[in-house]
């Protein structure tokens, strides 16, 4: 088995043992999409206009929950050691623990969000649309994510920080995320590129994250 | 990148004008340490005199503020980096408790790319076959410490950097661990251990760091 691939492997076993918290991104999406449809009341026309936002909003908190535990977890118990003697390029740990967190956190909330679409109203011509853009969004906010922890490490509570560092980081996705999700309902031509810059996003994100969190772990070691 | 099994190591290091700090302050000031295969050297000192320092920056886990470590095989000068030739070992375990002892074992193999039987053999070795199948989160202080003392044979590298290994074990554990480091060197691995407990190792070199070391 190589490295990367036992290296997610462990994370995604972790994630979703008693205690690891897989779920949670997804309880806390479910709620907010409850919460909301409670709040707004019974105007059907009003809550299927503003349903793919507010499910985009959603999930972009709902990844924020767990970013604080991607390195800590491994800094406390020494794990983060042995990972940076292992990897030949640290980098690609990066990545690995990026996936397994898009896996564990990510993927079973792109799950939900046609059972939410239904709740909140959402056109059955809206629902792939939504899919399509969490699918290709989502790996950006995991990608930032894992950056945002990396450079944190070393802080004993960093959630704040965090969510402070990310969610500018985190505003092109939501935008054409949830830009995505609004033209591909009304059948509007900037769909697809919306798609695409949100794919752009998410490469990038590819990219640049590994590099920098690399770089932000190691000078963290100290 | 693993080495193969039974294969004898070769390889040393050289250390020269290690400054180090950690958290802005200043804890060594010019260390220089010279180690060989089949060598062990034991750090000792007092508390906060920078033991763990010392053993991180060789292990290349702290950027010395100045200074090199350079690791050499015997007979070639040709300095190459550490990459792929070392374990260090801390205070910390290392162990996921969430997982059971097979599983920790098994995740290191991988990442250390070593074949499955290190897992057995270093289960073995350190009297965990008992325990293979239970959370790790669940064995005792002395036991979840020789799960992370196993790491060092999981890994099958040369130089290993050992923080306190035998704190928290038991008389008769600790004598096997001794027995382990003394296997190691016989098989030309190098082994460096910060450790207050005596260890009985053969000639190990005994290294002295001072509270004034830094200043």
């Amino acid at each position: 088995m190589s490295a990367f691939f036992a290296l997610v492997m462990r994370d995604l076993r972790l994630a979703f043992r008693a205690g690891g918290g897989a779920l949670q991104a997804v309880m806390f999406f479910a709620l907010a999409g409850v919460l909301f449809a409670l709040a707004v009341g019974p105007d059907i026309a009003l809550i299927s206009k503003i349903a793919a936002p507010v499910l985009w909003t959603a999930a972009l908190l709902a990844t924020q929950i767990s970013l604080d535990q991607i390195w800590r977890a491994d800094r406390e118990d020494g794990s983060l050691d042995v990972l940076v003697e292992t990897s030949g390029f640290l980098s690609v740990a990066v990545f690995a623990k990026a996936l397994a967190h898009w896996l564990s956190t990510a993927l079973p909330l792109i799950v939900a969000a046609p059972m939410l679409g239904v709740l909140l109203n959402l056109k059955a011509a809206a629902i792939g649309p939504l899919v399509v853009s969490l699918l290709i969004g989502t790996p950006g906010l995991s990608l930032i994510g894992c950056f945002a922890g990396a450079l944190t490490v070393s802080l004993t509570r960093a959630h704040l920080l965090i969510s402070i560092i990310v969610s500018p980081l985190y505003v092109p996705i939501l935008i054409f995320g949830a830009g995505a999700a609004a033209a591909g309902a009304s059948g509007d031509p900037q769909y697809a590129a919306n798609l695409m810059l949100l794919g752009a996003t998410s490469l990038f994100a590819a990219v640049i994250s590994p590099l920098a969190s690399a770089a932000a772990l190691r000078s963290n070691l100290d | 990148m693993s080495a193969p099994e039974h294969q004898s190591f070769n390889t040393g290091f050289s250390a020269s004008g290690l400054v180090l700090a950690r958290g802005g302050r200043r804890i060594l000031a010019n260390v220089s340490l010279e180690a060989g295969p089949g060598e062990a050297v034991l750090l000792r000192g007092p508390n906060g005199a920078g033991k763990t320092t010392l053993l991180r920056a060789l292990a290349g886990l702290l950027r010395p503020e100045s200074g090199v470590v350079a690791f050499h095989r015997k007979g070639d000068e040709t300095d190459f980096d550490r990459a792929g030739h070392t374990v260090f070992c801390g205070t910390l375990n290392a162990v996921k408790a969430a997982l059971t002892v097979d599983e920790n074992l098994a995740f290191w193999s991988a990442l250390y790319e070593t074949s499955d039987d290190r897992r057995v053999e270093a289960r073995r070795v350190f009297g965990l076959d008992p325990y293979a199948d239970r959370a790790a989160g669940a064995l005792s202080t002395g036991l979840m410490r020789r799960l992370g003392l196993a790491r060092l044979l999981v890994a099958m590298r040369p130089v290993w950097f050992v923080d306190e290994p035998t704190a928290s074990l038991d008389a008769a554990s600790a004598k096997v661990f001794a027995e382990i480091v003394e296997r190691h060197r016989e098989k030309g691995g190098l082994a460096v251990i910060a450790a207050h407990d005596a260890l009985p190792l053969a000639g190990a070199r005994t290294i002295e760091l001072t509270l004034e070391a830094a200043a």
